[in-house]
């Protein structure tokens, strides 16, 4: 077996985006030593494209907002399938977390008297949304990087964690390696933070960044951790359709929080037809099924899409409150919105499932693993509020940075062991597709998976296409055990790519099993076969995948019973 | 449908080769897909960064028929297609290996800037006009392509004296900064080597993200540094105030 470097921390944390920061930050403050690992160089995580703001019942713009507000709106837009614990959570700490961020120098737009600005957006009943123009994720990393430069963490660019290590049940490390050069790396660690991101990758269409790959729902799943509720992915209702190249690359939920229009060929606002109260500012599931049947019946843009409209609100102001967006669609599309509407579809954007966590501690059903951020389940049940995402990875990154270096403070001795015959199996593992003399491009396997996940497990669902997607996905992933790559170890996106398609298969595995066993719409999971809500069986349950014996074992696990006084919120009606 | 001929540049630290590949043209493609297409059906092990494809990440700059420019964002139909595209990687830095290049030097620059410093009684009520100023410089992407076309630090590799425009615009973002208290102004002479800078401007015309780098961020700051270091009336009232 080759030799390679160790490095031996109290806490590891796999990603560093916005959640994954946030927790190497608060860790470090808690005294635990902390090493920060990304697949990319720091900054470049998928929150540097958030646009649209951070949701947080700050209360600058509309005063009657508070806590229990976002908290009713949050459970509402989730279908109640949420954590509540998490949601509750969430709503009381996101204002202290977005003012810790202007502690530590971000600077977000103001109102006229010197505090925070806020705006309006989907589903949320005040004007909520602290934000920065259309570049709001990009402030929150910055500040974060910030931050965390001066934090005393050390930071592992461009290196990949593959594997998770236990001794007996707890985790006692992680195994890796550095892009660059190939060469594997090994990680002590008392505990393990996944702050990984979503895995949009898994599909075609898609707003994410290539690093969305699932990384944190596979180790979490093959280290015995529970996944929960992968069915739900969002499906973003605005993307770019044209030209081609560019198609899925988000158009931020602002500029229908700042007053833009959807319309179909016919010049109609069709969302009159199916939110009449809430319009456009709908929340993004109604939206994204909305311009989707507009476009099935044919009342479509020239490109397959509806039209989105800004251009009323005035050229300068489009200018200085969508900058990105004015910029994006002159360069890609030469489209000058201030002029014209945007031609819009459903991407795929966030998804909604993953490791089901303790909403205090963030801590999974393995000792010593913690997941906050995207990769973690439960905070936003079955749709996410656009601007949540933003401040679930203030609040859970913290509160994962907090729960893991208390963990790594209670295991006193220092007698964790790392398994050789582990290690050994890893790197076989890894060095499998330059074995392979005869085997597939990654490259083709990976354009395979998007079209089975686009075609099978989209927007709108039925059993038997969900049933032909989990056979496909069955022949695809027996190809993929057979990948072929070229060349040497060093920064080699090919052989990447294989390590990636193993987290992607697993969590389409999971998704498509979630969204088959589910016999209701719900949120984000559309079923033809069944178009309504069923509360009675299904309202009451999460969906849990676990591994057992090597296989995917799929099942369900009744919802928590929410306190009174927050049922009493939920029930509630505001504004 | 058309085909355009891409010559990339293949090869690491110990030297390389430009190799040629025929790409099929797609409405709208940009510069990335076609190294991507590249990676798919020619060359799976063609290295290159990138990260969001959508002129966000600033991770795939490089040099586009000897341009730096963010591939993401290169329209192929912007160029001239009767001769071949040739993609390089950014000169500044060192190469790892095709298309990417070891910038690790600028995260190492940047750990030394001082960081922002409030007062401990802030109250945190700002003013649009004044974080506008420091909200342009924010909009940095980290692309580097500025730190690429710097003279000082392509032509000349004064790395050790200079720390380049991106940083330089860090420091101004701070520096003006409605809440900052820390004073950078020794930090710029001495360390970041504000000095350097000539004023040619070719950072602030390959910014993607439009951003002023030179009128609204470095001379600025080379003005405040030499109103504190070279006014003679200024100096004379600092040694009074120093004798109080």
């Amino acid at each position: 077996m080759e030799k390679y470097e160790t490095h031996t921390h109290d806490v590891i944390v796999i990603g560093a985006g916005g959640a994954g920061l946030r927790a190497a930050i608060e860790a470090s403050a808690q005294g635990a030593s902390v090493g920060l690992v990304c697949k990319s160089l720091l900054g470049k995580a998928h929150t540097v494209m958030a646009e649209g703001g951070v949701a947080a019942a700050l209360a600058n713009v509309d005063e009657k907002d508070d806590w229990k507000t976002h908290f009713h709106d949050t459970m509402h837009g989730g279908k109640m399938l949420n954590n509540w614990r998490m949601a509750q959570l969430h709503a009381q700490e996101a204002p202290e977390r977005v003012k810790e961020l202007e502690h530590w120098g971000a600077l977000f737009d103001r109102t006229k008297n010197g505090k925070i600005m806020q705006r309006a957006f989907g589903g949320h009943t005040w004007k909520r949304l602290a934000h920065v123009g259309d570049r709001t994720g990009l402030e929150m990393i910055r500040t974060l990087q910030d931050r965390g430069i001066h934090s005393g963490m050390d930071v592992y660019m461009e290196c990949t964690i593959t594997h998770l290590l236990k001794d007996g049940e707890r985790i006692s490390g992680a195994f890796g390696y550095w892009r660059e050069s190939g060469r594997f790396i090994l990680f002590k660690a008392k505990a393990v933070i996944l702050a990984t991101g979503g895995i949009g990758k898994a599909y075609k269409v898609t707003s994410n960044s290539w690093e969305y790959t699932g990384d944190g729902h596979a180790l979490a799943y093959e280290a015995g951790a529970e996944l929960i509720d992968m069915e739900f992915v969002q499906f973003h209702p605005t993307g770019m359709v044209w030209p081609p190249s560019v198609k899925g690359i988000l158009v931020t939920e602002a500029v229908r929080g700042e007053g833009g229009i959807l319309r179909n060929r016919e010049g109609e606002r069709f969302m009159e037809k199916y939110d009449p109260e809430r319009m456009e500012l709908s929340t993004r599931d109604i939206v994204a099924r909305s311009i989707y049947t507009e476009v099935q019946e044919g009342r479509g843009s020239p490109h397959g899409g509806a039209f989105l409209d800004i251009s009323h609100r005035g050229g300068e102001y489009v200018k200085k409150k969508l900058p990105s967006m004015y910029h994006q669609f002159m360069e890609f599309a030469e489209i000058d919105i201030t002029k014209e509407p945007m031609e819009v579809f459903p991407t795929t954007h966030y998804v909604m499932g993953g490791v089901r966590v303790d909403a205090d501690t963030t801590g999974s059903t393995v000792p010593g693993l913690f997941a906050a951020g995207e990769v973690a389940g439960g905070m936003h049940g079955a749709n996410r509020l656009g601007g949540n995402s933003l401040s679930d990875l203030l609040v859970f990154g913290r509160r994962a940075g907090l729960g893991a270096a208390q963990y790594a403070n209670e295991i006193r001795d220092n007698t964790l062991k790392i398994d050789d015959v582990d290690l050994e199996k890893a790197t076989e593992e890894m060095l499998q597709p330059f074995e392979n003399a005869e085997g597939e491009n990654p490259y083709t396997v990976h354009q395979e998976l998007q079209e089975i996940m686009g075609s099978y497990v989209g927007v709108f669902r039925t059993r038997e296409k969900i049933n032909e997607g989990i056979e496909e996905l069955g022949v695809l992933k027996e190809r993929a055990s057979q990948l072929r790559i070229e060349g040497s170890r060093m920064f080699n996106p090919g052989w990447h790519l294989c390590k990636d398609l193993h987290s992607m298969l697993i969590v389409s595995e999971a998704l498509a099993k979630c969204a088959y066993q589910r016999e209701e719409s719900r949120g984000a999971h559309s079923r033809v076969d069944f178009p309504d809500a069923d509360n009675e069986k299904w309202g009451k349950v999460n969906s849990v995948i676990s591994k057992d014996n090597g296989d995917m074992k799929i099942g369900t696990s009744p919802l928590s019973q929410m306190p009174e006084e927050l049922k009493k919120i939920v029930d509630g009606g505001y504004k | 449908m058309s085909v355009a001929k891409v010559r990339v540049y293949r090869g690491d630290k110990n030297g390389g080769e430009e190799m040629e590949y025929e790409v099929p043209l797609e409405e709208g493609m940009v510069v990335l897909d076609a190294i991507h297409f590249i990676q798919a059906n020619y060359d799976g092990d063609l290295a290159v960064r990138w990260n969001c494809k959508a002129a966000k990440c600033g991770s795939c700059s490089a040099e586009v028929n000897g341009m730096p420019a963010l591939t993401c964002k290169t329209r192929m139909d912007s160029l001239p297609l009767d001769k071949p595209v040739t993609v390089y990687p950014v000169k500044t830095f060192p190469i790892i290996k095709d298309l990417v290049t070891d910038v690790s030097w600028n995260y190492e620059v940047r750990k030394k800037i001082p960081p922002f410093t409030p007062a401990k009684d802030t109250e945190w009520i700002m003013y649009q006009e004044d974080v506008e100023r420091s909200q342009e410089f924010r909009k940095c992407i980290e692309c580097f392509l500025c730190q690429n076309v710097c003279h000082i630090l392509r032509n000349h590799d004064e790395k050790n004296e200079f720390f380049g425009p991106r940083m330089l615009i860090k420091i101004a973002e701070l520096e003006m900064h409605p809440l900052d208290t820390e004073d950078r102004k020794e930090f710029l002479r001495e360390q970041a080597g504000v000095g350097y800078c000539n004023i040619t401007k070719c950072c602030t015309e390959v910014c993607p993200e439009h951003i002023h780098i030179t009128d609204n961020a470095i001379i600025p700051l080379k003005e405040r540094v030499a109103d504190t270091y070279f006014d003679p009336l200024l100096w004379i009232f600092s040694k009074f105030k120093a004798a109080d």
